[in-house]
């Protein structure tokens, strides 16, 4: 890191001839930026660490007292919430892998050249530009089962999607999975697109299979970027709410966000809620870390 | 350059000094409240108040699911972004306990309000603790559950020999809540498009506890003793496991994926010609009276919530009473905006815009009965209401009945009793906590 030295100031600058050095430059451009993450990032963050020990209460003018890990035994111990993280997990499962699927199929489709090439990727491209509670609400009308076209197109008559107990949560995985493809289309795209032409001639001349050149050429190299990918969407799939709170209010698609949400601004357990926020930031810490560490061995490859 | 800085400055300066000379001059309130007709007719009726006393009055919204959030955000923040709000029945015990809202009890007794206004809407909108004769809010929007129903489906010669005969008595409105499941299972024809009833079953507010709380009381069962808190007994008891099975039973004949639905898609049950019957708060009627909104307005009529086995008839009550906000600038100019509310006329031109007031004297009037088809039955229901809780910890009691409910009528897992049960085991839990059981 300490190679990474800054350049002396050209002394003919304005800047040195208010007698600033490159040291004052360097903090008026860093400062802000800290100042914002502390006040806004780490203090909260810390200050919300304390209050998940306490019982404290927003919506109460009564004294907060603490509790010690109350708030953590509770959570652990009750069974609603260990409901609600296997219903994230089932969801996390997939709508990730069926995102990974669909996303990296489409880069393998995209990645020739063929008329209106550009046009058709920006088009594929428009899912995820739009609003996840827009998403949402358009899905619930498509879901709809007395004039919804999905039931129509699909000869399903008049299923219910969304009040199904048992369908909720993968009609609203769907929808994820069509909002949210186009970005791991886009990011295999770009692995793709790197992957040097002359690996395939070569592969080409050898009379490989597709097959073998797939595994044993495309994926390789394409790993590493699909595994940001994939780390990206599972931490936003493991914290949605937004489409899932728009699209239904089945008990069995509630998912951990909406818990949290709902404990923490409907039934103002402040304490508490913090306790929960916690639990899932060291949970999205540590599938993150897996995932890391795998990405790294693959990079060493 | 300073030259043009120090004019520029001067001028943001009189700019400034200027805007809040005006605005000293101008006083304003704002009511904070749910976004629905009803908030429009209110502001409608306050700017009379604005034109006779030069009072700008402004009525802010916001939608239904975000109401008790936005409103309890500002509160819990001691903010002063409105000085009054319309708020649920159910927020009186935070409210009164928590200093959100000013004590209006020295106001209400000056006023006589307790002969003014109809006797279950100060007992369930502005009294808190129940019988402690303190008052935090005025009545100001009587609302309970209704029903709408289908008159020429009702009326047609065919289906009236057709029920007989299947039935064994006469097609008409139901005034027993089995002779509004009979009507609901035989007006269920799902290959003709056509669903006997329109419930509620949103669990994200109230919706879904409103609708089942309404038949527990017709069926004689209780939410529990909200004096004592006690709930083993009576929230599980037999009565009430019997009304929550009722509901359960209605929700067999509702359109399919009714599983999330509240005031609008109830409406639209009618609207869209799908249901025979829709259960909703009367103060969501008016659009179904109006031809532009509703294409059978001709043939949409109106009853009051059945009763149950034993004859006893209840109705869960909607509704809201204007409270002064106690981290207000303007209190002393809300206090004399109340007083102009309660004044008679001013309640019957709030009726008259389509309000649902409180007032006794205008209730009781022949003119506001036969106003709209509908205001007869809810005059009849105004008699006949009861409430869920109203403690401070309300929301989390909400949610735990929520959670048990929800499965049990939309899911179809587990029994009533089991559901109830449940429950009450989860509310004794939660009173515990909050050291409700001295």
């Amino acid at each position: 890191m300490a190679s990474v030295a800054l350049t002396n100031l050209d002394p003919a600058s304005r800047a040195a001839a208010r007698g600033w050095s490159d040291l004052t430059i360097r903090n008026m451009f860093i400062i802000p930026t800290l100042v914002f993450l502390i006040v806004f990032n780490i203090f909260p963050l810390i200050y919300s660490l304390g209050y998940s020990f306490t019982n404290f209460a927003a919506n109460r003018s009564e004294p907060w007292q603490f509790v010690g890990l109350q708030n953590y035994r509770e959570l652990l111990s009750d069974d609603h919430i260990w409901s609600n993280f296997v219903i994230t997990a089932k969801y996390v499962i997939v709508s990730v892998a069926g995102q990974m699927i669909v996303g990296f199929g489409l880069a393998l489709l995209l990645n020739r050249s063929f008329p209106m090439k550009g046009l058709i990727t920006t088009l594929l491209l428009l899912p995820m530009m739009m609003s996840a509670a827009v998403v949402g609400l358009f899905w619930q009308l498509l879901y709809s089962p007395s004039w919804g076209p999905i039931n129509y197109v699909f000869g399903l008559g008049d299923f219910a999607w969304l009040s199904n107990p048992d369908s909720a949560l993968y009609a609203v995985a769907i929808t994820d999975i069509w909002m949210w493809s186009p970005f791991v289309m886009l990011l295999s795209l770009a692995g793709l697109s790197a992957v040097p032409q002359h690996l395939y001639e070569a592969a080409a001349i050898d009379r490989a299979s597709w097959w073998y050149t797939f595994t044993r050429i495309t994926l390789p190299l394409v790993s590493p970027i699909l595994l940001i990918a994939l780390i990206f969407r599972t931490m936003e799939a493991f914290k949605t709410f937004d489409i899932a709170y728009t699209m239904t209010t089945q008990p069995t698609a509630e998912l951990i966000a909406i818990r949290l949400y709902k404990q923490a601004f409907q039934q103002w357990d402040t304490g508490k809620s913090c306790a929960l926020a916690y639990i899932v930031l060291i949970m999205v810490l540590a599938i993150t870390n897996l995932y890391v560490k795998y990405l790294n061995k693959v990079k060493e490859r | 350059m300073r030259k043009i800085v120090t004019s520029v400055l001067a001028g943001v300066g009189l700019a400034l000094a200027c805007g809040t000379s005006v605005h000293a001059q101008d006083k304003e309130l704002t009511i904070f409240w749910a976004e629905w007709d009803p908030a429009n007719y209110l502001q409608e009726l306050v700017n009379d108040y604005t034109a006779e006393t030069g009072v700008k009055v402004t009525v802010q919204t916001t939608p239904w699911p975000d109401f008790q959030t936005k409103a309890f955000t500002e509160f819990n923040a001691h903010g002063d972004a409105y000085d009054m709000v319309v708020g649920d029945s159910q927020w009186l015990g935070a409210g009164s306990t928590q200093g959100h809202y000013v004590d209006l009890t020295d106001f209400f007794n000056q006023h006589k309000l307790g002969d003014v206004m109809a006797p279950a809407t100060i007992k369930y909108y502005a009294e808190y603790p129940g019988g402690s004769g303190k008052y935090w809010a005025i009545p100001l929007e009587g609302d309970a559950i209704g029903w709408s129903y289908r008159k020429d489906w009702f009326e047609d010669p065919k289906e009236k020999e057709a029920f007989k005969a299947k039935y064994g008595y006469d097609l008409a409105v139901p005034t027993t809540y089995v002779q509004l499941r009979d009507i609901a299972e035989f007006f269920h024809r799902p290959d003709q498009k056509r669903y006997g009833v329109a419930i509620y079953t949103d669990n994200s507010y109230d919706a879904m506890a409103m609708g089942v709380e309404s038949a527990i009381f017709s069926y004689g069962g209780d939410l529990g003793d909200y004096a004592t808190y006690k709930v083993d007994g009576i929230t599980n008891s037999k009565e009430a496991a019997a009304g929550l099975d009722m509901y359960k039973e209605l929700y067999k004949f509702t359109p399919p994926g009714w599983g999330k639905t509240f005031f609008v898609e109830d409406n639209q049950a009618i609207t869209g010609g799908l249901s025979a019957m829709s259960m909703n708060f009367f103060a969501f009627f008016p659009p179904l009276v109006n031809k532009a909104t509703n294409p059978y307005a001709d043939v949409t009529g109106f009853f009051a919530n059945p009763a149950g086995p034993d004859g006893k008839r209840f109705a869960a009550l909607g509704g809201q009473g204007i409270s002064v906000v106690s981290y207000s600038k303007n209190k002393d100019e809300a206090m004399k905006f109340l007083e102009w509310f309660i004044k008679d006329e001013t309640q019957k031109k709030w009726a008259e815009l389509g309000g649902y007031t409180c007032s006794q004297a205008v209730l009781k009037s022949e003119a506001f009965q036969n106003a709209t088809p509908y205001n007869k039955a809810f005059y009849d229901t105004m008699f006949m209401v009861k409430d869920f809780w109203a403690t401070p910890e309300y929301a989390e009691v909400l949610d735990q009945l929520n959670q048990n409910i929800y499965p049990f009528v939309v899911g179809g897992k587990g029994t009533a009793q089991e559901a109830l049960d449940k429950t009450a085991a989860d509310w004794k839990a939660t009173f515990t906590k909050y050291n409700r059981y001295k």
